[in-house]
C-alpha cells in the first residue's frame, strides 16, 4: 500500500525539454515546501514497520540476545497455531464489530434527533460530545472503579433503586464491560460524522417529496439513508481503524486478563513483558494485515467523498 | 421542478398539520433531552464524587446530596504523601505543545504545495498522509523501543514529541490542506509580485487569513497528543511520565480512593474537554481525517 503511494514523488519532473535546468528547479520548488513533512513521515512511520517486518522472521526474545536466529515463516506459525494469540484474533474482532455496530446505530438515532429543532439543541450537542473528550485512560477508570464497582459503583447504585440484580459487572461479563465503556466514547464520534451527513442533504428534494405525499419513513428509507450510506462506512471504517488498535480500554478495565487481551494487548504484553521479540513483530504485522485490510475500503470511501468535494467546489 | 415546490410549501402546505407535528417534534426533542442526560451522566457523576469525602463517595445506594469538599483534589495533588502529579501534568503539556508546533511549522508548508501551489500528483501525496495514518502504532511499537533504548532515548520527553507528530502530522496536514484551498491565489500572487518569498507568504499572508482552521487543527492534534497511552507508557519511565501514564497508577484498587480517582480523572480530562469545546465545530473534519465538512 504505501509502496505504490510513495511512488509518485519520486517521479521525474516532466516538463524538462524546453529549459531543462529552469523547469526542473521551478518543479524542485514547488515541491520543496512538502519535503520536510514527506521526509518526516516515511522516517517515522514506514522505516519502524520494515523494522518490525524484519524481525518477525527472526526467533529472538531479548533476555537471550545472543540466540537470534532466522526462523523464516516460525514466528508466523506459533502466532496463528497459539491458542491464546488466536483468542486475541478473535477477541479483536468481536469487540471492534460490537463497538462500532453499536455506536453507529446510537449515533444515529442522536444525529436524527439532532437535526431538529427544538429548545436547547446546542446544549445537547455539547453534552452529547464530552464523553467523547474524556481522556481514554480517565474513561476507563471512571467505568472501571466508578460505575462498574460492584459494591458502590453508580450502575448498581442504581439497579438498587429499582431492585434489579447488583452483578459484578467485569467479573461476570468481562468484554461486555470494555464494550460498554467504548461505546460511550464512541458514540458521539459516530453522531458528529452522520449529523455532518444528516446536514449535507439536499433539503428542497427532501420538500419536494414531502409535497408528494411522501411519509417521513419513506424519505429516511429512499432519500435520507442512500445519502447518508457513505457517511455510515466511513463512520464504521475509521471507528474500526481506531478500536483494532485500542489499547486504552482494555488495559486499564481489564489489564487484558478474563479473556479480553486484543491483538495490540497481546503485542504489548509479548514484548514488554515476556520479551518475546520476534512473536510480537509477527503478532504486529498481522494486526497490521488487517488494518490494510479495513484501511483499502476505508481509503475509496474518503477518496469517493474527496473526488465529490473537489468537483463540487 | 423541485426548486418551485419547494419554494411554494412553506405558504401553503405546512399549516395544516402544524398542531400534531409540532407535539411530535415536542417529544423527540425530550427523547434528545433524556439522551443527553444519560450519556452525560457519568461525567456529572464523576464531578460530584469528585467533591464528596471518600466516605460519601463509597456508598450504596449513592449519595447524591453529601457534603461537599476539596479532599479528593488535595489527595490527588500528593496531600497524602503520594507521589505528586505535577511532572506527570508538566510532561504532557510539553509534550502535547512541542508536538503540535513541530506539526504546524511541517505541515502549513506541506498544505501550501499541496493547494495552492500544487505539485503532480497532490492528491496522491495527500493520500500516503492519510495511509500513514491507517498503520497501528503497535506495529512500529518494538523498533521504536529497541531504538531509543539502544540510543539512550527512552524515557526522553522529546522522543515522545517526535511520535506525537507522526501521529498527528497527517490529520494536520489534511485538515490544513482544505482550509488553505480556500485562501483566494489573487492575494498570494499581490505577495509574489511584491518580491515576497514563501515563508514571508505563509506566516505573513496565508496563516492570517487560514487562522481558525490552523487554530481547530491545533487543537486536536493537542488533544491527539495528550490522550496517547501506548507510546508513553512503553517509552517513558521516572522522568518523562506523562498524565495518562500517570494515571495508571489508579488501575488497581486502593481502598477508598473514588473522590481521588474521580478528581484525577476530571483534572487530566480537563484540558481535552476545553479544547474539544472551542474546537467543537471543527472537530468532525478533524476527525474524519479532513473527509467530512
Amino acid at each position: 500500500m504505501t509502496a505504490t503511494t510513495t511512488a509518485p514523488v519520486a517521479a521525474p519532473p516532466v516538463r524538462t525539454e524546453h529549459k531543462p535546468p529552469s523547469g526542473r528547479l521551478r518543479a524542485w520548488a514547488t515541491r520543496a515546501p512538502l519535503l520536510p513533512a514527506l521526509i518526516f513521515m516515511i522516517a517515522v512511520t514506514q522505516l519502524p514497520f520494515v523494522a518490525t517486518l524484519v524481525i518477525s522472521f527472526f526467533d529472538w526474545n531479548s533476555l537471550y540476545p545472543d540466540a537470534r536466529s532466522f526462523t523464516g515463516l516460525g514466528n508466523y506459525t506459533e502466532v496463528l497455531g497459539d491458542a491464546a494469540l488466536r483468542k486475541s484474533v478473535w477477541t479483536t474482532i468481536l469487540l471492534t464489530v460490537t463497538v462500532v455496530l453499536v455506536s453507529l446505530i446510537l449515533g444515529l438515532g442522536l444525529a436524527l434527533l439532532l437535526d431538529r429543532r427544538f429548545p436547547g439543541r446546542g446544549l445537547v450537542r455539547t453534552l452529547l460530545i464530552a464523553p467523547f473528550l474524556v481522556v481514554p485512560v480517565a474513561a476507563a477508570l471512571l467505568w472501571k472503579h466508578v460505575l462498574y464497582n460492584p459494591e458502590y459503583g453508580l450502575l448498581n447504585g442504581l439497579l438498587h433503586y429499582v431492585g434489579g440484580p447488583e452483578p459484578d459487572w467485569i467479573s461476570n461479563t468481562p468484554l461486555l464491560a470494555v464494550e460498554m465503556s467504548l461505546i460511550w466514547q464512541w458514540t458521539p464520534f459516530m453522531m458528529l460524522i452522520l449529523l455532518a451527513g444528516l446536514q449535507s442533504r439536499d433539503h428542497q428534494q427532501i420538500e419536494a417529496a414531502r409535497v408528494d405525499g411522501a411519509s417521513g419513513w419513506q424519505i429516511f428509507r429512499y432519500l435520507t439513508l442512500p445519502h447518508l450510506r457513505r457517511y455510515l462506512e466511513l463512520g464504521a471504517l475509521l471507528g474500526s481503524i481506531y478500536i483494532v488498535q485500542n489499547f486504552d480500554a482494555v488495559f486499564t478495565i481489564t489489564s487484558g486478563g478474563l479473556g479480553t487481551a486484543n491483538l495490540p494487548y497481546t503485542v504489548y504484553q509479548s514484548f514488554y513483558q515476556a520479551h518475546e521479540n520476534g512473536l510480537a513483530s509477527a503478532a504486529g504485522v498481522l494486526v497490521v494485515i488487517g488494518s490494510i485490510i479495513i484501511a483499502t475500503f476505508a481509503l475509496r470511501v474518503v477518496s469517493s467523498l474527496f473526488r465529490e468535494e473537489v468537483s463540487r467546489a | 421542478m423541485s426548486t418551485t415546490a419547494a419554494a411554494v410549501r412553506p405558504a401553503g402546505a405546512g399549516s395544516g398539520q402544524k398542531g400534531p407535528r409540532r407535539s411530535r417534534g415536542r417529544g423527540l426533542g425530550l427523547i434528545a433531552w433524556l439522551a443527553a442526560v444519560v450519556f452525560f451522566l457519568p461525567i456529572a457523576w464523576m464531578t460530584l464524587t469528585s467533591f464528596h469525602s471518600e466516605e460519601d463517595a463509597a456508598t450504596n445506594p449513592p449519595s447524591f446530596a453529601a457534603a461537599l469538599t476539596l479532599d479528593g483534589y488535595r489527595e490527588f495533588f500528593g496531600a497524602d504523601g503520594g507521589a505528586s502529579p505535577w511532572p506527570s501534568l508538566i510532561n504532557s503539556t510539553v509534550a502535547s505543545l512541542a508536538s503540535t508546533l513541530l506539526v504546524l511549522i511541517l505541515a502549513l508548508p506541506a498544505a501550501y504545495a499541496l493547494s495552492i501551489r500544487p505539485v503532480k500528483k497532490w492528491t496522491d501525496v495527500l493520500f500516503f498522509f492519510l495511509s500513514t495514518k491507517m498503520l497501528p502504532v503497535v506495529a512500529g511499537l518494538l523498533p521504536i523501543y529497541l531504538f531509543a533504548k539502544n540510543t539512550g532515548m527512552l524515557d526522553n520527553i522529546w522522543l515522545l514529541v517526535i511520535l506525537y507528530t507522526s501521529m498527528n502530522l497527517p490529520i494536520a496536514v489534511w485538515m490544513m490542506q482544505s482550509f488553505l484551498a480556500e485562501v483566494p491565489v489573487a492575494i498570494i500572487e499581490a505577495a509574489q509580485i511584491d518580491g515576497a518569498k514563501l515563508p514571508t507568504i505563509l506566516t505573513r499572508v496565508v496563516a492570517p487569513i487560514a487562522l481558525p482552521g490552523i487554530a481547530a487543527t491545533s487543537l486536536i492534534c493537542f488533544i491527539f497528543s495528550w490522550n496517547e497511552l501506548l507510546f508513553a507508557r512503553v517509552l517513558t519511565g521516572v522522568v518523562a511520565e506523562t498524565a495518562p501514564v500517570f494515571l495508571t497508577g489508579f488501575i488497581t484498587s486502593q481502598g477508598l480512593f473514588l473522590a481521588k480517582v474521580c478528581a484525577a480523572s476530571l483534572v487530566v480530562s480537563l484540558p481535552v474537554l476545553a479544547a474539544g469545546f472551542a474546537a467543537q465545530d471543527k472537530l468532525v473534519q478533524g476527525l474524519s481525517l479532513g473527509a467530512v465538512k
